[in-house]
Formats: C-alpha cells, sequence, structure tokens
C-alpha cells in the first residue's frame, strides 16, 4: 500500500490575489521577511500497487487527468509506502 | 416547427429551470431536461450546459461535471457539429472537458460578483450571435466567483486569429475597457465560440435577460440566433 501525497498550486505566471492578501498580512504581523506567498491544495489518498514506480505513474496520470488543470496549475507529488 | 432545446441538468444546477422558462415560455419552443447520468441526449438540436455549481464547485469549477455519463454524449453531439451552448458553469464545464480554450481563474477582486454588465458582440457571424449586428451591446446579468477567463498567449492569439472571441465586457457605451471588466478576464472575454463554430460558452446569463420587467431582454438575442440557425441547418 503507497500513500500519495499531492500539492496543487496556481502556475508561477498566475497572479494569486488570495496569496497577495495572505502575504500582507504576515508582513502585518511583523513576519516582514516573509515573500512569495502563495495558496494552494493538498490532496491525498492511498493506492494498492506492487511497485514505487507504478504508484508514481498511477499518480502522476491522476493528477495530470483530474486533480490540476495545467492550463492554471502546477503540481507536485510524493508517494511513500504506508 | 419547433427548436427541440435539451438542458442538461448535473447535482447542483440551478439554473436549468431558468433556460427552461427562457425556451418554453418565451421563445415557445420546445424544452426538455436531461439528467446527468442518461446515456443519450435523445432527439434535441440544441444542448444546453446551464449554470449552477455543479457538484458544488468541487476541485475546479466544472471539474467533476465533465465526467458524468452526459458529456460523453454531449461530446460526441458537438463532434457531428450539434449546437452546444454552455452558460456561466456551463462554459466552465466546457472548458474543463477541453470542448473550449482556456480557464477560470478566480476573480480578481476574489469576490463573487451579481450584477447587470455590458457586453460588446465581437463576431455576429456565428449560431448564437447572428440576430446582432457586430459591436452591438447587450445587457446581461452575470453571477459567478470564477469568470476571470484565462489561456496563454499563443491561445488567446489563435482565438483572435480565427475570431473565436465572440462577447468582451465593456460599458454601456460599447467601450472595452479595464472599468468595464467585472472578473479580470484576460482581453475582457466574456464568451468565446469553438474553431468549428458550434459549441459556444459565455460567462453572463441571456436566460435571466429575457423579460424587460425584470431588467433586460437582449438575451432573446442569444436564443433567437439560435433558433434561426437551426432552422438554416
Amino acid at each position: 500500500m503507497f500513500r500519495s501525497r499531492i500539492v496543487v498550486t496556481l502556475r508561477k505566471s498566475i497572479l494569486d490575489p488570495q496569496g497577495k492578501a495572505v502575504e500582507s498580512a504576515a508582513h502585518t504581523l511583523g513576519f516582514t521577511t516573509v515573500r512569495d506567498l502563495r495558496i494552494g491544495k493538498h490532496i491525498e489518498f492511498s493506492l494498492e500497487s506492487s511497485t514505487k514506480e507504478e504508484a508514481e505513474r498511477i499518480t502522476e496520470e491522476v493528477c495530470k487527468k483530474l486533480l490540476a488543470n495545467p492550463v492554471m496549475e502546477d503540481y507536485s507529488y510524493n508517494v511513500e509506502h504506508a | 416547427m419547433k427548436t427541440k432545446f435539451g438542458i442538461v441538468v448535473f447535482p447542483g444546477s440551478n439554473c436549468d429551470h431558468d433556460a427552461h422558462h427562457a425556451v418554453k415560455n418565451i421563445m415557445k419552443q420546445e424544452a426538455r431536461f436531461i439528467w446527468h447520468k442518461e446515456s443519450s441526449l435523445g432527439d434535441v438540436d440544441v444542448v444546453i450546459l446551464p449554470g449552477g455549481f455543479s457538484y458544488g464547485d468541487y476541485l475546479r469549477t466544472g471539474a467533476i461535471a465533465r465526467f458524468s455519463p452526459v458529456m460523453r454524449e454531449v461530446v460526441r453531439f458537438a463532434k457531428n457539429g450539434g449546437t452546444v451552448i454552455g452558460i456561466c458553469n456551463g462554459f466552465q464545464i466546457l472548458l474543463e472537458a477541453e470542448m473550449l480554450p482556456g480557464a477560470m481563474l478566480r476573480n480578481r477582486s476574489l469576490k463573487f460578483v451579481c450584477d447587470f454588465i455590458h457586453l460588446r458582440v465581437e463576431n455576429p457571424s456565428t449560431r448564437f450571435t447572428s440576430e446582432c449586428e457586430r459591436g452591438d451591446v447587450l445587457k446581461v446579468p452575470i453571477a459567478h466567483g470564477e469568470g476571470n477567463y484565462f489561456a496563454d498567449n499563443d491561445t488567446i492569439a489563435a482565438l483572435q486569429d480565427g475570431d473565436q472571441i465572440v462577447l468582451r465586457y465593456c460599458s454601456s457605451t460599447g467601450i472595452v475597457d479595464d472599468a468595464s471588466n467585472p472578473n479580470g478576464s484576460l482581453g475582457n472575454i466574456a464568451g468565446i465560440i469553438n474553431k468549428e463554430g458550434n459549441v459556444f460558452g459565455m460567462m453572463p446569463h441571456p436566460e435571466r435577460a429575457m423579460e424587460l420587467p425584470l431588467g433586460s431582454a437582449d438575451g432573446r438575442k442569444i436564443f433567437q440566433s439560435m433558433i434561426e440557425s437551426v432552422v438554416l441547418i
């Protein structure tokens, strides 16, 4: 059994107004060194697979076909034995 | 002969009845609902993907609705040249289904905007705008939180070259500028059409602009255009 953990964020070239607002709140709180704050989604799931390579391949497919929209989003993931 | 409109109902659609009312009671055409689990569209001339919050907008707007069983039939219908219009959430579904290019970002203001806006008709030579003249200004309401149209530069250039940008947000006098852009859409884009000219998506709600006492009857032009186009086909 494997556990995939995925992070989806808006592509770097796209303005993230929500991230900007939160960043400026961090600055107001005194965390003035906080930079490039981006808000995204965390998604995780378990999957049955004989090898880690296969689990990664399936995770990649799920990301590409469903979890992220490549027009506006980037994704990254890690897959671990669970 | 009456034009037969099929209105797809997803869990969370909420403009399906408005569309039905517009078609049946205002335009005096045939309208029927098509539940998203159906595996056939039946005998229809036009498919409407209505507004709403299909699947609660989970994951992304339209992202889950595109996998509803009926969408396979909608894709097939469109491939065979059938007329498909996606309104608001319906437009978002068409984007997710890659039946139209691009994607919808959150509105620039991060707020849900519900208001009358104005649209400039950029291309009157479509099945959806043939009752308009180039440059006509239509008053139609919007109601969305994710209507900030985005696509990469190449896609925008291709849309531009193909005359596929059909509607842009504008002022009441037809000026397309940033002040008249309600959501941050690239190039004030409010409605686009596919290359083949049979699949159209628009964020504003023509079905809510059918009767003057309710603010505007300009939406009738969109419906009348579709009816005329079916007669021509």
